[in-house]
């Protein structure tokens, strides 16, 4: 399983959650969000391989420079870094 | 997702944790599910790597990059006595082991890709042992003990961590 993934809920906007699929604390975001019933995208930047890794990769970074995870940015504007319950409720207005 | 390691893989590599971080005056996270969850990523990079990469972090796959992050991390002590946890939260301090309070997450404290670049090519071009010493000192990574000799041991005498997670101190 590689790529973006999807996950239907209501639109606030473009919600992107850069995570590891073995972190606790990713696991809790994904939760997070989904019990915010918010529209989002994951992708589990550990199970990328090869060129596509790389851009994800340079993307996180852009929003991030210490590549830490996970990493929400929301509508391209504003990076969450970590599981910030109450920054992340704000960001995406739920 | 984690290639499925078996709940009795799971439960025995706790069990195994558990004993050895008591007996080195560390705690395990007390919240089950979510130990066992790390656990699992435990598993699944030491499947996927060969060695027990932080779950929280990105490994790059290279051992000698990954060193640090191998858990236990370098970062680990220093975050246990700022945020009573480590990044991931596997490791706690005694309050929250004892369910008196919870583990909340903790700011990175690796350095940045960039930075960590640099610092290998600083570490690769340190000199010999100051004058005066008979022999090199070795400094554990991870929990700071000291040893003159000429090698590092095979294994941290005390927190068990292998010879390459040691660095030249003098």
């Amino acid at each position: 399983m590689t790529g973006m993934q999807h996950v239907p809920g209501e639109d606030r906007g473009k919600v992107i959650l850069y995570a590891l699929s073995t972190c606790g604390w990713c696991a809790d975001t994904k939760k997070f969000l989904t019990g915010l019933r918010v529209e989002f995208s994951y992708v589990y930047v550990d199970l990328l391989t090869g060129a596509e890794r790389d851009r994800v990769v340079r993307e996180v970074e852009r929003w991030n420079p210490r590549l830490s995870f996970p990493t929400l940015v929301v509508n391209d504007a504003k990076a969450i870094v970590g599981f910030q319950e109450q920054e992340i409720r704000e960001a995406v207005g739920a | 997702m984690p290639d499925a390691a078996s709940d009795e893989e799971v439960d025995r590599f706790i069990q195994g944790l558990v004993e050895e971080a008591e007996a080195g005056g560390y705690h395990i996270n007390p919240d089950e599910e979510f130990t066992r969850g790390l656990v699992r990523g435990l598993l699944a990079n030491r499947g996927r790597y060969g060695y027990i990469s932080c779950p929280c972090r990105l490994a790059s796959g290279n051992r000698e990059d990954d060193l640090d992050i191998i858990c236990p991390c370098d970062y680990r002590d220093p975050d246990i006595a700022e945020y009573a946890a480590c990044y991931c939260a596997l490791y706690v301090n005694a309050e929250v082991e004892a369910g008196l309070s919870a583990a909340a997450p903790v700011p990175e404290r690796r350095p940045p890709p960039a930075e960590r670049r640099r610092a290998k090519e600083e570490r690769a071009t340190a000199g010999p042992a100051p004058g005066g010493l008979n022999y090199p000192v070795w400094r554990c990574r991870v929990c700071g003990y000291l040893c003159a000799r000429n090698e590092p041991p095979e294994t941290c005498p005390i927190c068990r961590v292998s010879r390459d997670r040691f660095e030249r101190f003098m």
